[in-house]
């Protein structure tokens, strides 16, 4: 289970003697206009041994998984190829690559040794015959293939888009099995793409929503083990997990953790009402946040800490709010038709996203921070809970389809609107949360 | 509903469960797993000091409009014959479950179900019935009973359950 986490020491290193690229013509600018996706050539990477030939194919799978999956980026299959990458250091052939219109040229080279693996790999601007940033090597266990591939992908990602990448993550979420009236759900883990499922409970008791920490190392979610929902916390690496907030006569949900990770916003619910908690993880000290006889909940802080919005129903539907993140005065933000709960803000600060739930229809939108600027980038009979890529660009939710056969799945779409996808995973899927990029 | 074809049906689910121990309601939780207010308790319907008697001749349930926590004068006229039974029969406790229909996002169904369990319990409370006596649950939309996505089912989720226990921590 600790596997990630302890025996996958990654190693970055600058490979020597790469050209630097003087300006940077080969770029995708993410913005909400239409992207053709770039056409991009990942020759397999050079192997050194039969053992490293295994890998090198495996990475390429992922590496071109990763990039076609973004919608950014469009691979030309190597039927199409002129020439062949059978030497890392041997010089690219750029008119042969120009010619098929492979604007990124992708080559690497893997070598292994016992259980090291090694992954090389440059970028190249094709049609300015220059290699754009410098080669770098990934080391590893053997292991670790699918990481290595994952930081390869992230470092094209980064260097096209002039963004942060999103690849080399995980994401927690509920596995879902059984009829909708007898579904049992279990806290799992996974790989942003849905490889390497780890799960952390049993079937025994519902659980809900679990929501990662900052860092990464934390998972807090709802549990029903006691026969009452309360929010447990638990150790990634070691997967122990405790009740962290447990009031006689009360429910706790809906945990999100601060973005410094030392205090946890949830909802309490006491007498049939529900409102805002903030509770210091170390001291396991509450502050009540708000007190009204609405529904207040789904609390999200905005990334520099100082701010919350939450979904209340204070003025008869259940609407977005923001307010100070030591309570008060909330500010109402969602204005269109409809009802609208919870909202999520972008790790990068400028937007929050949300489900709307409209004329018997559900959708995942985003707005700016003060509520403008509202955009829908899905509809389906229900789908809800959205969580972020580490950079902001692709959001994660929960589809579930309609009837007595039912049944609950991740999706993924980015913030434009396009490019929704399925998400693999073993059983159902629902309440996914996106973790920070892995380190 | 026909109740007399309704009893029917419920007699013949307590032959299959006749074996049933009232004693075996002391976990509140084995109770009811699925959270649904499930089974026909134990007992006989015929046996006015029975959970079955509770369950299946008074209503173990009451429903909700959407979104809302108001107690019909259906729901009300339950929940009188409900704290009735309990002022009679002290032996027992009762955790009220709330929940919620499908539309809905999962948090807020969670806290809707709250303040309909707790709508259930207040009026308990109003009518006699000791409040140390009566524990709240919400399941939110975690547990249907109805599986088809149509009002005909989501009118039956959106409800409260009154759960008897023999548990008297309270």
């Amino acid at each position: 289970m600790m596997r990630f986490l302890t025996s996958l020491v990654l190693g970055a290193a600058l490979l020597a003697g790469a050209a630097q690229a003087q300006n940077q013509p080969l770029r995708i600018t993410i913005d909400e206009g239409i992207i053709e996706p770039l056409p991009y050539a990942a020759p397999n990477f050079v192997p050194d041994s039969p053992a490293a030939a295994e890998y090198a194919a495996e990475i390429a799978r992922v590496l071109a998984d990763d990039l076609t999956g973004s919608g950014l980026f469009r691979e030309i299959p190597s039927t199409a190829y002129i020439s062949q990458v059978t030497s890392f250091d041997a010089p690219v052939q750029f008119a042969d690559w120009k010619a098929i219109n492979a604007q990124a040229l992708i080559t690497g080279a893997v070598s292994v040794s016992g259980n090291r693996l090694t992954v090389r790999f440059r970028l190249w601007d094709v049609f300015a015959g220059a290699e754009l940033g410098s080669g770098l090597q990934f080391a590893g266990t053997t292991d670790g293939w699918r990481r290595m591939a994952h930081k390869v992908a992230d470092a094209v990602y980064s260097r096209i888009t002039g963004e942060g990448g999103y690849f080399d993550s995980r994401v927690a979420f509920v596995s879902e099995s059984g009829p909708k009236d007898q579904r049992r759900k279990r806290l799992a883990i996974m790989d942003y793409d849905g490889a390497n499922v780890q799960y952390l409970t049993d079937s025994s008791s519902i659980v809900l929503a679990p929501r990662f920490s900052p860092s990464g190392d934390r998972v807090l979610y709802t549990s029903y083990q006691g026969g009452f929902p309360r929010i447990h916390i638990l150790d990634v690496g070691q997967v122990q997990q405790r009740v962290l907030q447990s009031q006689d006569g009360t429910m706790s949900f809906a945990p999100r953790f601060s973005p410094d990770g030392q205090t946890v916003l949830f909802s309490l619910a006491q007498g049939g009402n529900t409102d805002l908690y903030a509770m210091n993880i170390a001291s396991g000290q509450s502050t009540r946040l708000t007190s009204a006889p609405s529904i207040e909940t789904a609390p999200s802080y905005s990334p520099d800490g100082s701010r919350i919005v939450f979904e209340s129903d204070r003025s008869g539907t259940p609407q977005l709010y923001v307010m100070s993140a030591s309570g008060g005065e909330a500010t109402r933000i969602s204005f269109g038709q409809g009802r609208y709960g919870t909202p999520v803000w972008s790790p990068r600060g400028d937007l929050i996203a949300f489900t709307k739930q409209s004329k018997g229809r559900f959708h995942i939108g985003v707005m700016r921070t003060d509520g403008s600027e509202e955009r829908l980038l899905t509809a389906s009979f229900l789908d809800e809970g959205p969580t972020w890529s580490p950079n902001g660009r692709v959001i994660m939710f929960t589809r579930e389809t309609q009837g007595a056969s039912g049944r609950a799945a991740l999706y993924s779409v980015d913030i434009s609107g396009r490019n929704l996808r399925p998400v693999r995973t073993p059983d159902g899927g629902s309440d996914p949360s996106w973790s920070p990029l892995q380190k | 509903m026909n109740v007399l074809s309704k009893l029917t049906v419920i007699g013949v689910l307590l032959a299959l469960t006749a074996c049933t121990n009232p004693a075996d309601l002391g976990d509140g939780n084995a109770v009811d797993l699925n959270g649904a207010g499930a089974g026909a308790g134990s007992g006989l319907v015929s046996d006015p000091t029975s959970p079955a008697y509770f369950n299946q001749a008074i209503g173990d349930r009451v429903l909700f409009s959407v979104d809302q926590s108001t107690l019909s004068a259906e729901a009300q006229a339950t929940l009188g014959a409900q704290a009735q039974w309990l002022l009679t029969n002290t032996d027992y406790n009762a955790t009220i479950e709330g929940h919620a229909d499908e539309q809905g996002t999962r948090e807020y169904n969670l806290a809707l179900g709250a303040r309909r369990a707790n709508a259930a319990r207040e009026y308990l409370i109003s009518r006699g019935v000791a409040g140390s006596r009566l524990k709240t649950v919400s399941y939110g939309k975690e547990r249907p009973i109805e599986i088809c996505s149509d009002e005909a089912c989501y009118s039956k989720n959106r409800r409260a359950v009154t759960v008897l226990t023999t548990d008297l921590t309270g």
